[in-house]
């Protein structure tokens, strides 16, 4: 598997460049993630919320729905930090500014610079769920101890994301045609994997739909930990994401080298 | 040790033989050119120097070492300058450099240290604070070259390095290049511009259709191929190119002027001037321009 054996620690150095470039724009980096699910929660939680009068019923447990949504808010964050990342931004320095080109004139090996990009696209996903977790846990909506393995499903989610991202990176003709992955994966995932609403209120089939998606798991895990309930569902969760992120990978680091090197 | 080793070197694209089983040898030190029209296979074997591209088949060694399988040492020696400006947009002028630098693993001390000389070796000490996209695009070139230099290189691919530069811009690039040569580093170049390769060369090959057509010094190239004068004659007649035929001379006719190649330029000029009338000749010296272009061919490559 030379596309694993071509893989070192000089990938930190692209992630070093990506994260020195986020750096200088600190303050416009940092304002979104903080000021965007208070908007959630405000809307959601407490104006559709009013209108919700029963309790949600979540693994045996019963929850005003602004308690149930938090969570869901972190598992978005984690999706788009990454997603966005690893298609806009990938493609912008890949196509736009060559930045991938400079750098296989260094030592690093392409999969190197797959790898430190999705290591990126990963701490992006840590950052942004870093920054919602601390709000929904200010509010108490998320609960000690549990939550404090948030910030590493962040990271592993992260990894998932960002890896599936790269996917179409290597794919696409042109910028535009991000739409497809946002129209037809992201979008549908965001409303439908337990984020806004639980999923035994969908029939068998839309349940057994939800599972296959990836940021179904990911708001799973978020929540049981945010509740402190051990499920059998973060052991389920865990294996999804990397088995997922492992074939992403590979998928990805290969049609990379077939797109770039000639 | 030669610096730069092929044998047979082949670089096939689907079914176009880009570079077609081509041997060459840069000594160490030296500083070598690659010259041809476009689509000759300068670039390609420029990208297979420094592992950017795989080699289809044959033989490329860069400093000793073999291209396939140990391109992260090549490229941890070598330097090298693209073409197309990639320098990063999200950096300013000294960042990039020492950002680059970091690629290659290099301690923060040494990166300062070469981001600063490097700035002054190229003169842009003052622009070290601007961003990318408000400097010149000599400013670019020669901030892409100190980057080449950032890892310390014991070879430097420079390809094109004055393309769209203005004569200022491109004399200071050919001083330093010469420094560099001074300096015992090996420079690889590919140019459009003769004059450039004439005056940085020691020696060079010209390449077209992905095979080395001609190889040498430039000033015995001149001699071997043209000679040491070029008579100019604007719009000759059927009876001069005849004359000139019969008398045995070298000569190209073009759609309006004819070039006679020759040792004696005045002696060939006084025998046409008593024979017909020539509304306007010149007689030149022979540069590396008529080697070219008798070579490759004057029909225009796209």
């Amino acid at each position: 598997m030379s596309l694993i054996s071509n893989i070192s620690w000089r990938s930190m150095a692209l992630w070093k460049r990506n994260r020195d470039v986020f750096l200088t724009t600190w303050k416009t980096n940092f304002l979104p993630p903080f000021l965007e699910p208070i908007l959630y929660l405000v809307a959601m939680g407490l104006g559709f919320g009013a209108l919700i009068e029963a309790d949600i019923e979540y693994g045996g447990r019963s929850l005003e729905y602004i308690k149930f949504l938090a969570p869901g808010l972190v598992a978005i964050s984690i999706m788009y930090g990454a997603f966005f990342e690893c298609t806009y931004s990938s493609f912008v320095r890949m196509y736009y500014q060559k930045t991938f080109d400079a750098i296989l004139a260094t030592p690093l090996s392409l999969e190197d610079i797959i790898a430190g990009e999705i290591l990126w696209g990963a701490t992006k996903s840590f950052i942004n769920a870093t920054i919602v977790l601390g709000v929904i846990a200010a509010f108490g909506y998320a609960e000690f101890p549990g939550l404090l393995l948030i910030p590493l499903i962040s990271f592993v989610g992260g990894l998932m994301f960002a890896s599936l991202a790269m996917l179409f990176t290597a794919l696409v003709p042109n910028m535009d045609s991000f739409n497809y992955p946002f129209f037809l994966l992201i979008t549908p995932m965001f409303l439908f994997s337990g984020t806004f609403f639980p999923l035994n209120v969908l029939p068998e089939w839309g349940q057994q739909l939800a599972m296959t998606l990836p940021l179904t798991h990911i708001s799973n895990m978020a929540r049981d930990l945010s509740y402190n309930m051990m499920s059998a569902e973060l052991a389920i969760g865990a294996a999804y994401v990397i088995a997922l992120t492992a074939v992403c990978f590979l998928a990805s680091a290969y049609l990379m080298k077939k797109r770039l090197v000639k | 040790m030669p610096a730069v080793r092929a044998e047979k070197l082949t670089k096939v694209f689907d079914d176009l033989r880009a570079v077609d089983a081509i041997d060459f040898e840069i000594g160490e030190g030296e500083c070598f050119g690659f010259l041809g029209p476009n689509g000759a296979g300068k670039s390609t074997t420029m990208r297979m120097i420094h592992c950017a591209s795989p080699i289809t088949s044959g033989e490329l060694d860069v400093l000793g070492m073999a291209v396939n399988g140990r391109c992260r040492e090549i490229k941890a020696a070598i330097g090298v300058a693209p073409q197309e400006n990639n320098l990063d947009p999200d950096f300013t002028v000294r960042r990039n450099l020492t950002v680059y630098g970091r690629y290659f693993g290099l301690p923060k001390e040494v990166l300062e240290e070469r981001a600063d000389r490097l700035l002054e070796f190229m003169q842009l000490t003052e622009k070290r604070d601007e961003r990318i996209q408000d400097i010149s695009g000599g400013m670019k070139r020669r901030l892409i070259i100190a980057r080449a230099m950032m890892n310390d290189p014991r070879l430097l691919i420079l390809d094109e390095p004055t393309t769209g530069l203005d004569p200022q811009a491109r004399h200071l690039i050919w001083e330093k290049v010469r420094e560099l040569k001074r300096k015992k580093v090996t420079v690889v170049l590919t140019t459009h511009y003769m004059d450039e390769a004439e005056r940085l060369c020691d020696r060079l090959v010209i390449m077209d259709h992905g095979k080395i057509i001609l190889e040498g010094r430039p000033r015995e190239l001149i001699d071997q191929v043209i000679g040491t004068d070029v008579m100019e004659i604007d719009e000759p007649t059927d009876e001069m190119e005849t004359y000139v035929k019969v008398r045995g001379w070298q000569y190209e006719r073009t759609i309006d002027r004819m070039l006679i190649y020759t040792e004696e330029g005045q002696n060939v000029a006084a025998e046409l001037k008593e024979r017909f009338a020539m509304s306007y000749y010149l007689i030149r010296n022979a540069t590396l321009e008529d080697v070219f272009l008798r070579t490759t061919g004057r029909a225009l490559v796209e």
